[in-house]
């Protein structure tokens, strides 16, 4: 894609996401887009953090337990700490990322289904662990939580705004937008390349003189980072958290929104996050009948694009 | 403390069969079967119907629970996994498929049978009650079941043609398919057969415990622990991650019961550590 295109590109849905979807749901009247639309953009942050990990070459069922834990984070600092909403949450970000080296330096070694299958236990750990912590204050959660931010004015105050979800739904379109600019770039530079020789062939990789480990660990925190964040603004903007905020369930639908939009694309978790959850939103009409559907149009999906939906454009072209 | 290890080995003895179907499958085809828990509960529900509805021996309930399961199991196979592994990029994608099907089955089990709590009448009365071991007959006679499933699956995958031809494909398929194992009957076969386990576990529990379409899942996240304990991919330690997961259970729940409900915190715990330090668990092949 030459220069200008992409600009184009990137100007047109800076566009759409500012400007037509809020004017759109103003004409519409539809408020509760607002949320559902902040909501996919943050868990679309999430599994950008997954897609990254898949980038080289593990799979990751363990960003709900990043999530949940950035949430607490954010959470306990704001209730017990009264530290300002905004500084939480490049501080459960942080606070993750950390988690996540310690945590990353013995199972990062573990590869395949190995690794898989420890982060999907490391998700339950997470839940389990804030039943059991007093500080997370077991299965009651933490809730209403205040949300008013005073001191920092270059941003939105909540408060003052008519109706918090519209500045939630900017401040994760925000956020996204940067996530994926920053994904982008990412895996387009000098250590983007190095994750896909990781991705193809570890061994190779190291013998040609790359630290491995190092750049393993480097991903895994970066993935954890978004996790934690998309976490915390998620808690915000609902106010509570409770040990069943992210769960299992979630971090295999993060891992789903990667799979669907296509591995092989950075931009393959936004629209896979779009499509997977305004597809099960949309049949909720279906009553009884939404998860016999939504999962027999899942199934015909991969028989027919195994590749994700992003693959649909390269399946022109090879014709 | 005799008591202990009797609910251990029996709670093994369950666990072991749910591993095995599953490190069956993912030795032959790399896929992690994430419906596994599902075909569980199918296989439960299926019991429930022959013998709880209809009436008919208990026998023939858990056998045609294993014969259906295998059907079930050898179309998603061939329709399925073989068509996604053979136009994907990347052996991964399965995983989405695997997960799209557990959603499935669980989407079809509730709408066929409903959301209750199923139970059947019990099999055998009476409760065993000698040695300090307080058991019902009923549990031993399904454990000791089970004991002989897991011991002809072991002599099937020894002794037979096809149980030789899945070993050698699960341990280099090109080299078994240069030898003359034709690959995709056997990887079809393998699918099935791992299916009729989940089948067989499933109607066999029933009995027990009962049946209900929630289980599915934090069933199959029990089988991934015991196979990542075992090794994935090895049939022996599949059955020693079975073993050694129900023992930790009946121990933890025994030990830890004063500190609170943190059994599976601690098993989790551990098994982290358990597997930085050896990561292809008891037996497994490097890098499964």
């Amino acid at each position: 894609m030459s220069i200008s295109r992409r600009i184009i590109a990137v100007t047109a849905f800076l566009i759409l996401v500012f400007a037509v979807i809020p004017i759109l749901i103003a004409v519409s009247g539809r408020k509760d887009f607002y949320y559902t639309l902040s909501s996919v953009a943050l868990l679309s942050m999430a599994s950008a953090g997954v897609w990254l990990t898949f980038h080289i070459g593990r799979i990751n069922i363990g960003q709900g337990a990043y999530a949940l834990m950035g949430g607490y984070v954010s959470a306990i600092l704001v209730m017990s700490y009264g530290v300002s909403f905004w500084w939480t949450l490049p501080l459960a970000g942080l606070f993750c990322a950390l988690a996540s080296i310690l945590i990353g330096l013995p199972i990062l070694r573990l590869r395949g289904v190995y690794f898989a299958m420890v982060t999907l236990v490391l998700t339950e750990v997470a839940r389990l662990l804030a039943l059991a912590l007093p500080v997370t204050q077991g299965a009651k959660g933490i809730t209403s939580i205040p949300v008013e931010v005073f001191g920092l004015t270059l941003v939105p105050d909540f408060t003052m705004m008519e109706n918090p979800r519209i500045a939630f739904y900017y401040l994760s379109v925000a956020l996204m937008t940067a996530c994926f600019a920053l994904m982008h770039r990412l895996v387009n530079s000098r250590i983007g390349h190095i994750c896909m020789s990781l991705q193809q062939n570890e061994e190779l990789a190291s013998s040609i003189g790359i630290n491995i480990a190092q750049i393993r660990v480097i991903a895994y925190a970066i993935s954890s980072f978004l996790g934690g964040l998309a976490g915390a603004v998620f808690v915000a903007a609902t106010q509570s958290v409770y040990p069943s905020s992210f769960t299992v369930a979630d971090s295999i639908n993060f891992m789903l929104n990667c799979f669907l939009g296509g591995l092989g694309y950075v931009f393959g978790p936004m629209l896979g996050t779009l499509v997977l959850y305004f597809g099960w939103n949309l049949l909720f009409e279906t009553g009884r009948f939404q998860l016999l559907i939504y999962s027999a149009l899942m199934i015909a999906l991969m028989l027919v694009l195994p590749n994700g939906l992003l693959s649909l454009g390269t399946l022109r072209k090879e014709r | 403390m005799e008591q202990v290890v009797a609910n251990g080995l029996y709670l093994g003895a369950q666990y072991a069969l749910v591993a095995l179907g599953l490190t069956l499958i993912f030795g032959l085809m790399n896929v992690l079967n994430f419906a596994h828990g599902q075909m569980y509960v199918l296989g439960g529900f299926i019991t429930y119907a022959v013998y709880g509805q209809l009436g008919l021996p208990f026998v023939v309930a858990v056998i045609a629970s294993g014969i259906t399961l295998a059907i079930i199991g050898g179309f998603m196979e061939r329709f399925l996994f073989r068509t996604v592994i053979r136009r994907s990029h990347r052996e991964e994608s399965t995983m989405l498929l695997a997960a799209a099907t557990a959603f499935f089955f669980d989407a079809v089990i509730l709408l066929i049978f409903g959301e209750k709590q199923r139970g059947v009448p019990k099999i055998v009365k009476g409760v065993f009650n000698d040695f300090g071991i307080i058991l019902p007959y009923d549990r031993i006679l399904v454990g000791l079941l089970a004991g002989a499933i897991i011991l002809g699956f072991i002599l099937f995958m020894k002794y037979t043609k096809p149980g030789r031809a899945m070993r050698a494909l699960a341990q280099d398929r090109m080299a078994a398919q240069l030898m003359g194992v034709e690959v995709n009957r056997y990887t079809m076969i393998g699918f099935a057969l791992g299916a009729m386990l989940a089948g067989f576990v499933g109607g066999l529990l029933a009995t027990i415990t009962g049946i209900n379409s929630g289980i599915g899942g934090p069933i199959s996240i029990k089988a991934f622990m015991m196979i990542m304990i075992g090794g994935a991919g090895v049939v022996s330690g599949a059955i020693a991650g079975g073993f050694i997961l129900g023992m930790m259970e009946s121990v933890g729940l025994t030990v830890l019961r004063q500190y609170g409900d943190v059994t599976y915190l601690v098993i989790f715990a551990a098994l982290m550590v358990f597997l930085s330090i050896r990561p292809n668990g008891l037996m497994g092949k490097p890098w499964g």
